[in-house]
C-alpha cells in the first residue's frame, strides 16, 4: 500500500491503482475516465482525470463518486487546478486527490483549489511535505478552502 | 498610495519565509533545477548570463520615498549600486547572489514591496498610465482597480501554472498611455450616455513573436463584476490555452484560433457560474480601494499667476525653458506640473539609475511631490505633483544629478531591453545600439525638429524592448552566430495601435545609426508641414524608406 496525505495527516491508501487494460475494474480500483463511463453502477466509484479530460463529463454522477483523482503528469501543467475548483463548485463532496508529479511547493495552492488528499510521486518525504501545507495563513482570493475573499473579511 | 494592513503584511511575510525555505532546500540539493525554476521565477529571480537578476514588483509603477531609499540601500548592500527600470515599470537588480535573495525580499517586505509574480507563467504585475490620478485627460483614476486586481492575482491558487505569462493593463484616460491593446487583458474605464463609468475589456493582445492587437470581448462591464469576469477568462485560458508549444501558448493564440466570438461565448458560459458570487466587488471595497488614491493636500493656486511666474523663470533661462517644454506636462490641478525625469542620458544604459540618484529622488519627492514617485514603461521616472513655482529649483537639482536630459518623447528617449550584455535569451546586444544612436543624434535642435518619436530596441523576439510598437523598432537577430539588426517602421501603442512592418534584410551593428539617419532624412524630406513621423509613414508607406535605407553609397 502506498502512503499519502489526506486531511492533513499521512495514511495508507486503500484504493488500488488504475489499470487501464482491465475491462471490469474491481470495486476498490480507480477507473480511467473511459472505464468509469462504462460502469453500470457508479455508486461508490473512483475515477481519475488526466489533463485534457474536462470534468464536465462527470457532472451528472458527481454525488455517486467517492474518489476523484486528478493526475499531474508534469507539475507545470496547471489544468488540474481549474478542474478541482470546477468540480467542487459543482457540488462534489467526495475525496479529491492530486496524484502524479506535482511538487510539495504546490500543496497550498492545490488545497485551496479543493484537493483534500495528495499522492506524491515519491512518498519518502511526506512528513516534510506536510509542513508546506501550512505555508500561508492568509489569502486574498476566495477559493474552495475559504469561500470569502479577503475584502469581505477584512476587519 | 495603497498602504498594507496586517493582512497584506502577513501574506508578504509568509511569502518571504516560504521562499527562504525553498532556496535553502534548493541549495541543499533537495529541489531539482527544473522544480526550482518556476518557484524562483514567481519570486522574480532569473539566472542570467553573468549573474542572477531579481525583478522587484512596482505595482502599477507607484512608489514612495521610503521605498526608493530602501531600493538604494539594497542596491548598495547586495548589488553594484544601481538598478534598472524595466519596460513594465518594475525595478531590476542585475547582480544579486542567489543565497542573498531571501534577505533582499525580507528587506523589501519591511517597506511593503515584494517580487511576487514578476516572472513565470502566472499573472504578472498589473500596469497602468504613469500619469494616473494627475493627467488632465482622465475619466477616472485607474489605480484603485489596479490594486484590486493586484490583490486578486497575488498568489492566486488556480492560476500559478498557466500555459504562459499573463499581463493585464488598465487605462482611465482619453489617450492610452498603458498600451492596453498589447496586453493579454486590457481594461479601459469608459463612460456611458448617463455618465456612469464602467469597464471595457480587451483580450488577446501581445507582443513577442506574433504581435497581436487585443479584441473587444466585453463592451461594457459593471465594475462590481471585474474579478469574476477576469476569473472566467483566466479559467478558460488555463484549461484551453496550448501547452504543447511555448510559442503558441499565449492567450492571443487561443483567441485567434477560436475566434473572438466563440471565445467570448465560452467565457460568458464560465462567467454565468461565477457572476454575483462572493468575488463580486462590494461598494465598500471599491470605496476602500479609492480611499488610498485621494488627492494629496494640493494648495489652491491661481493658474494664470502660476503660468506667468513660470514664463518669467523660463525667460530668464532658456535651458530651463527648454526642459519645461520637453519634460513637464499639464496637471489637472491649477498651478501644478507633472515632471518626467529622463533616465536616457547618452552614455548610460536606458533605464538605469544609481543609488545616489534614487536617494536624491526620494529627497526631492518628499520636498516637491508629496513623497511619491512613479516609474514609466518608457523607463523613466515621474514626479507627479510639482508646483510650477518650484520647477526652477527642482530643475537645478536634477540638472546637477544628470536627471534633466530634455528628451522625453523624442528620438533619444529610447526604450531598450538589457539585451546581450545581461540577458541569457538575447540574440544580440541592444545597449550599444542605443548608445550609438544617442551619440549620433546629439544635436538637440535636429532631434526636436523630428518631433515626438518612439524608438524601441529588443535584443530578441521576446520583445521586452517593445520593438514592434516603436515608430522605429530595432530587433537583434542572430545570423550564423553574428549579431544583426532588423528594423521595422510604423508601430504604435496608442489607441490607434499598429504593429511595425519590417523594412527588409537586417543590418550590421555598425551600420544601424546610418540607416536610422537615412530613415529620418526620408521622413524630413517627405513630411508635410508639421506632420509627425508616424503620420508621414502611414501616408507614404514603407517604400520610400526602404529605397533610401538600402541605396548604395555613392
Ligand atoms: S527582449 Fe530578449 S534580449 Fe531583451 S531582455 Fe527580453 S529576452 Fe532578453
Amino acid at each position: 500500500m502506498r502512503r499519502l496525505i489526506k486531511h492533513g495527516s499521512i495514511i495508507d491508501d486503500a484504493w488500488k491503482q488504475i489499470d487501464s487494460n482491465c475491462l471490469a475494474p474491481a470495486h476498490d480500483q480507480i477507473c480511467s475516465l473511459e472505464q468509469w463511463q462504462n460502469l453500470a453502477d457508479k455508486t461508490g466509484s473512483a475515477v481519475q482525470l488526466e489533463p485534457g479530460q474536462e470534468p464536465a463529463s462527470l457532472y451528472a454522477a458527481l454525488e455517486k463518486i467517492e474518489l476523484l483523482v486528478i493526475n499531474f503528469p508534469v507539475f507545470t501543467d496547471g489544468r488540474g487546478f481549474s478542474y478541482a475548483r470546477d468540480v467542487r463548485e459543482h457540488g462534489y463532496q467526495g475525496e479529491l486527490r492530486a496524484s502524479g508529479h506535482f511538487i510539495r511547493d504546490q500543496l497550498t495552492y492545490l488545497q485551496r483549489c479543493g484537493f483534500d488528499s495528495f499522492q506524491m510521486a515519491d512518498d519518502a518525504y511526506l512528513e516534510q511535505a506536510l509542513t508546506s501545507l501550512r505555508d500561508f495563513t492568509e489569502h486574498y482570493q476566495a477559493a474552495i478552502d475559504e469561500p470569502l475573499p479577503l475584502f469581505r473579511r477584512r476587519s | 498610495m495603497y498602504v498594507y494592513d496586517q493582512h497584506d503584511q502577513t501574506i508578504i511575510d509568509e511569502r518571504v519565509a516560504q521562499f527562504r525555505d525553498q532556496t535553502a532546500r534548493f541549495m541543499a540539493g533537495e529541489i531539482s533545477d527544473g522544480e526550482f525554476l518556476p518557484l524562483r521565477l514567481q519570486n522574480g529571480l532569473y539566472l542570467q548570463r553573468l549573474a542572477p537578476m531579481l525583478r522587484i514588483a512596482v505595482p502599477y509603477g507607484l512608489m514612495n520615498s521610503s521605498q526608493l531609499r530602501k531600493l538604494a540601500s539594497i542596491s548598495r548592500t547586495y548589488d553594484k549600486g544601481y538598478v534598472h527600470i524595466s519596460t513594465r515599470q518594475n525595478v531590476q537588480l542585475n547582480w544579486p547572489l542567489l543565497e542573498e535573495v531571501p534577505d533582499i525580499l525580507a528587506e523589501l517586505a519591511t517597506v511593503q514591496m515584494h517580487a511576487i509574480q514578476t516572472s513565470g507563467n502566472c499573472i504578472r504585475n498589473t500596469t497602468t498610465d504613469q500619469f494616473a490620478g494627475v493627467a488632465s485627460d482622465e475619466l477616472e483614476d485607474p489605480r484603485p482597480y489596479c490594486e484590486i486586481i493586484r490583490q486578486w492575482s497575488t498568489l492566486h491558487p488556480e492560476f500559478a501554472f498557466l500555459p504562459r505569462k499573463f499581463k493585464i493593463a488598465v487605462c482611465g484616460s482619453t489617450q492610452d498611455r498603458a498600451a492596453i491593446h498589447y496586453h493579454d487583458i486590457g481594461i479601459e474605464l469608459v463612460a456611458n450616455e448617463s455618465g456612469e463609468i464602467g469597464l471595457k475589456i480587451l483580450v488577446g493582445g501581445g507582443l513577442g513573436r506574433t504581435p497581436a492587437i487585443g479584441s473587444v470581448i466585453c463592451e461594457w462591464l459593471d465594475k462590481q463584476h471585474l474579478l469574476t469576469y477576469l476569473e472566467a477568462i483566466l479559467r478558460v485560458y488555463n484549461q484551453h490555452g496550448r501547452r504543447d508549444n511555448k510559442y503558441k501558448a499565449r492567450i492571443k493564440i487561443l483567441v485567434k484560433a477560436m475566434g473572438i466570438d466563440a471565445f467570448r461565448e465560452m467565457v460568458e458560459k464560465q462567467w454565468s457560474a461565477l457572476k454575483d458570487g462572493p468575488s463580486t466587488l462590494t461598494e465598500k471595497e471599491i470605496t476602500r480601494a479609492r480611499s488610498f488614491f485621494r488627492d494629496p493636500s494640493y494648495l489652491t493656486l491661481d493658474r494664470a499667476k502660476a503660468m506667468s511666474d513660470l514664463e518669467h523663470d523660463c525667460a530668464r533661462d532658456p535651458i530651463f525653458a527648454n526642459w519645461v517644454t520637453r519634460n513637464t506636462q499639464e496637471h489637472r490641478v491649477p498651478g501644478y506640473r507633472i515632471v518626467t525625469l529622463s533616465l536616457k542620458a547618452t552614455g548610460f544604459a536606458p533605464g538605469d539609475i544609481t543609488a545616489e540618484q534614487l536617494e536624491l529622488l526620494a529627497e526631492l519627492s518628499d520636498y516637491y511631490s508629496f513623497g511619491e514617485i512613479r516609474s514609466t514603461h518608457q523607463q523613466n521616472m515621474v514626479l507627479g505633483d510639482v508646483q510650477a513655482s518650484a520647477l526652477y529649483t527642482l530643475w537645478q537639482r536634477l540638472q546637477a544629478a544628470g536627471l534633466a536630459t530634455p528628451n522625453i518623447g523624442y528620438l533619444t528617449d529610447i526604450i531598450c531591453c538589457p539585451g546581450g550584455d545581461y540577458c541569457s535569451l538575447a540574440n544580440a546586444k541592444s545597449l550599444p545600439i542605443a548608445e550609438a544612436i544617442q551619440t549620433r543624434f546629439d544635436n538637440l535642435d535636429y532631434v526636436y525638429d523630428l518631433g515626438p518619436l518612439e524608438l524601441n530596441i529588443s535584443g530578441c523576439m521576446n520583445a521586452c524592448g517593445h520593438h514592434h510598437v516603436g515608430q522605429i523598432g530595432i530587433l537583434g537577430v542572430d545570423k550564423k552566430g553574428q549579431e544583426f539588426y532588423q528594423i521595422c517602421l510604423g508601430g504604435s501603442q496608442a489607441k490607434d495601435a499598429s504593429v511595425g512592418k519590417i523594412l527588409g534584410p537586417s543590418f550590421k551593428q555598425k551600420d544601424v545609426p546610418e540607416v536610422i539617419d537615412r530613415i529620418l532624412f526620408t521622413y524630413v524630406t517627405l513630411r508635410q508641414e508639421d506632420e509627425n513621423f508616424l503620420d508621414t509613414y502611414r501616408r507614404v508607406g514603407i517604400h520610400p524608406f526602404k529605397e533610401r535605407a538600402y541605396a548604395q553609397a555613392d
